[in-house]
């Protein structure tokens, strides 16, 4: 059949291989000495939310009446005491498993849903873009806090409701970067030629499609992270998320607001976790997606 | 759809001795133009209306005419890229939909595009583009990698040094070297190179031309040339098709097109070659203005708007296909045509 019938004549010697396009970025992201930092920090913030039970010096649970609201400094108490005595640092180094999970499972399922969503609406085209774009655009029609709020009243408190209330809130600005990503790759000539040898769409998509569009939607989904993590405390703040007395920044920021004349800077203490949180996340983000920037 | 048919007869069948390896009757692609509320449609796009043609096995049908004319259309018309609204697309005997399923076509039609670096995928190496075919088509993944390295050697490109390079690292020739052999990792029958050579640098061209022709012999390939570059298109080509506004003006031997055309656009086309000597220059006739828009194309003869020895029938009566004096010349003028109602029986010299 084949006019080139492969003989066994031609070994397959190893070619001089070039770096691929990923091991290029990292690469770049290396380099990035702001990106790195961010990275550093996250890694720091993850490995403390991982390590939380063996790092913190006291139980987050355990109050005591006679040592509420105490300052930053006191002995047994370095960063304070809660409104309830509970130690301060203990319940930040807790309150990162909560945080994080909070800011990135959300932004992580909703990656993979939004993203097959999109790529499904862009490669297809057509009225199925359409119908599902329209559906998409219905739900990002409403400001994301609204919506948040909206959908985990309607679920009711707790960590599940929140995030899968999260989780819905992120699937269209997802789904829409991927659609418009997806929408510019497939008129590309490689994928015209690929149409013409007679791949089926499925494959099409897995070689490539995916390899082109899964790197935009990936950085634009880490820019996503802190936006979930501060809507996830606004959410518990409301009381629609995490129940108290789960240590959970965004939670320990409402309880402690009452606090704020008498102890300002321990009722400020959670709100600067999240601030160097999703900045590090934001931060790297950029750095990501500048390292992506290749000009060919 | 009449004039389609009517083509269509004109053009006849081939005896089935010796027939032609694609055969295309009255090919329509009308691009509906959405604007307006709901996106209603405003309008279509004649893109390519009602042409035939056929492409004999081992030869080079070169495609001519001006932007817009509707040559790409016709390329990925020919491997169903765009699904014609009309019309019938024959191989080697049997009809697409019929006898041919769209995967025997696009194993036996291939296609290279014009820009280089967009048809090679930048996340895969050289050797995975050219290797992506033939494993979709079943062959085993080492099968498909050693007749990648193959054709990389086939086309001038030593597999060692470029198979695991990335699209961004090698030059436009290069590039299109690479196309081709991608092109040809399904040993198709037909290749048809919409623009292939038209972006390279002309000592480039002529390499990647000249291996073209080395390929065609060596492989016994046939070829559809596409290209608005009428020097190329005389140096590749057997037989010419000149289009204009989605229809076929003029198609024959390229030696009898090019001494004496027989359709006054071609003419005009041909006359606006920049010749290689000096004392020779470009004067008579040459086109004014742009084409007319296809949207709303132009009754009768569409060249009528802008022809020289337009008269009162050539708006009224669309001419088809005649035959002229060389063999398998034929033009869709008035002018030469059997009683057409035309008072020149021949295009003045």
């Amino acid at each position: 059949m084949s006019l080139f019938s492969p003989s066994a004549a031609v070994p397959v010697v190893p070619a001089e291989r070039s770096p691929g396009y990923w091991s290029l970025v990292l690469r770049r992201l290396s380099r990035d000495k702001v990106a790195m930092i961010a990275f550093v920090v996250i890694l720091a913030l993850v490995l403390m939310a991982i390590f939380a039970p063996y790092i913190a010096p006291a139980d987050p649970y355990k109050s005591s009446m006679l040592r509420r609201l105490r300052p930053i400094g006191t002995p047994g108490y370095p960063l304070g005491a809660d409104e309830l005595g509970r130690d301060m640092l203990s319940r930040l180094i807790h309150g990162a498993r909560l945080s994080l999970m909070m800011g990135i499972l959300p932004v992580f399922i909703a990656f993979g849903i939004g993203s097959v969503i999109g790529v499904a609406a862009g490669y297809i085209g057509g009225r199925f873009n359409a119908l599902t774009m329209r559906t998409v655009d219905v739900f990002y029609a409403f400001p994301s806090v609204l919506l948040a709020i909206a959908l985990s009243g309607a679920l009711g408190a707790g960590i599940f409701s929140g995030l899968l209330s999260l989780t819905i809130v992120f699937i269209p600005p997802i789904a829409r970067i991927a659609e418009s990503v997806t929408t510019q790759v497939r008129k590309i000539d490689y994928v015209e030629a690929a149409r013409a040898s007679g791949a089926s769409g499925f494959t099409i998509v897995r070689v490539h499609v995916l390899g082109n569009v899964l790197g935009p939607i990936f950085v634009y989904a880490t820019s996503l992270i802190s936006v979930s993590m501060i809507l996830a405390s606004g959410l518990s703040f409301l009381g629609l998320g995490v129940k108290p007395p789960e240590p959970e920044w965004g939670l320990m920021l409402n309880t402690l607001r009452n606090a704020i004349y008498v102890q300002p800077w321990v009722a400020a203490l959670p709100g600067l976790m999240i601030f160097i949180t999703s900045i590090a996340f934001n931060l790297l983000s950029d750095g990501l997606r500048s390292a992506m920037d290749i000009k060919a | 759809m009449t004039e389609a048919l009517m083509t269509h007869e004109t053009a006849g069948e081939a005896p089935s001795a010796d027939r032609p390896l694609l055969q295309v009757r009255g090919i329509v692609k009308h691009f509906p133009l959405k604007g307006g509320l709901f996106g209603r449609s405003t309008g279509t796009v004649r893109a390519v209306d009602g042409i035939s043609f056929d492409v004999r096995k081992g030869e080079t049908l070169g495609i001519v005419g001006e932007s817009g004319c509707g040559k790409s259309t016709t390329a990925r018309l020919l491997v169903d890229l765009i699904t014609p609204d009309d019309g019938e697309i024959v191989f080697d005997g049997r009809k697409l939909g019929r006898d041919l399923t769209l995967t025997e076509l696009r194993r036996n039609v291939q296609m290279v595009f014009q820009d280089s670096y967009a048809s090679l995928n930048p996340r895969l190496t050289l050797e995975d583009s050219i290797a992506f075919a033939p494993a979709v088509h079943g062959m085993t993944d080492a099968d498909a990698r050693r007749l990648a390295r193959e054709l990389l050697f086939k086309v001038g490109l030593e597999p060692k040094r470029f198979a695991g390079r990335y699209p961004h690292e090698i030059s436009g020739g290069q590039r299109q070297r690479v196309n081709i052999a991608r092109a040809l990792a399904l040993s198709p029958k037909v290749v048809i190179l919409d623009e292939a050579v038209s972006a390279l640098d002309k000592s480039v061209e002529a390499q990647v031309l000249n291996l073209l022709m080395d390929l065609k012999a060596e492989l016994d390939l046939t070829y559809v040339f596409i290209s608005h570059d009428l020097n190329v298109v005389r140096f590749m080509s057997d037989r010419v098709m000149v289009m204009y506004l989605g229809e076929v003006a003029e198609i024959g031997p390229v030696d009898a097109i090019y001494a004496k055309p027989a359709h006054p656009y071609s003419r005009a086309l041909l006359a606006s070659m920049p010749s290689m000597d000096p004392d020779s220059r470009t004067e008579a006739v040459v086109l004014t203005g742009d084409p007319p828009n296809p949207i709303d194309p132009p009754s009768g003869c569409r060249f009528h708007t802008r022809c020289g020895f337009a008269e009162a029938v050539c708006s009224r009566e669309k001419p088809l296909l005649h035959a002229r004096a060389a063999q398998g010349h034929s033009a869709a003028c008035h002018v030469g045509g059997v009683d057409t109602g035309h008072t020149l029986s021949e295009l003045p010299a």
